[in-house]
């Protein structure tokens, strides 16, 4: 997995490239929380426009993301989303507490 | 039965791609839309990751069997391992139910493969393996 990420302020931009499966889950969560420990970062998007694949690990690691955000008072954005990570989100309800572009 | 194939790998994560990718180019023999490809690509690697992150606790040295049938246009796909088994099938399946919260998991793993195949069967029984079968008609919305 890829990560491009820019920060302006408490906003944090991160673009994912790669495939987000259970086996680059763990790479990608140690990058992500990586950024995140700037405790300044109040307001994370993940780009996912350049993630080819995505299953319910990388649900769990977008998540477990937001558990890290919403502790701070913080919030989550995701965008970027092909129809088939749509769908994941959808059918397990991640709209209702991460929102979208 | 019109077509098959079977192939054995060990429960190494990187084989996760690697049994989408196999699944993927055997059901283009059937015509599929490029959605379905897309399901089916997610629900076997739902299948591959339970077998190795649950079924064997991540023992590189287990083995997983990936069979797909072809029969019409209809694609049948085991995903089966000798590992620990499951003893409620049902808790299993209850979307967000995880036996493994340390590690992060979303619980959603039984849910997405229901969700992007027609029909989701699993046999298992503790330390006995497990074996999940799913099927899917594929080429619905090509017009073939």
């Amino acid at each position: 997995m890829e990560i491009n990420a820019s920060k302006r302020g408490p906003r944090l931009h991160v673009k994912l490239v790669g495939e987000l499966d259970h086996h680059s889950a763990e790479q990608t969560r140690n990058m992500l929380d990586t950024l995140l420990k700037d405790i300044t970062v109040r307001d994370l998007t993940i780009d996912l426009s350049g993630v080819s694949f995505m299953d319910s690990a990388g649900l769990g690691v977008i998540l477990g993301r937001y558990r890290i955000l919403s502790m701070r008072g913080g919030h989550l954005t995701v965008t970027g989303m092909s129809g088939a990570i749509d769908k994941i989100f959808r059918m397990s309800g991640v709209y209702a507490i991460v929102d979208r572009v | 039965m019109d077509n098959w194939m079977e192939l054995t790998f060990p429960s190494l994560s990187i084989n996760e791609g690697f049994a989408r990718s196999a699944t993927a180019a055997f059901a283009a023999l059937l015509d599929p839309t490029i959605d379905e490809l897309s399901d089916l690509r997610t629900a076997v690697s739902e299948a591959v990751t339970n077998a190795i992150i649950h079924a064997y606790g991540n023992d590189r040295s287990a083995m997983i069997t990936l069979r797909c049938e072809a029969e019409g246009k209809k694609l049948r796909v085991t995903v089966k391992d000798t590992g620990c088994g499951i003893a409620d099938i049902e808790l299993a399946r209850r979307p967000f139910y995880t036996s493994k919260p340390e590690l992060e998991r979303s619980g959603m793993g039984f849910a997405v493969m229901e969700a992007f195949t027609d029909s989701l069967e699993i046999e298992s029984a503790p330390g006995e393996g497990t074996t999940v079968i799913m099927e899917k008609e594929l080429g619905r919305a090509s017009g073939n």
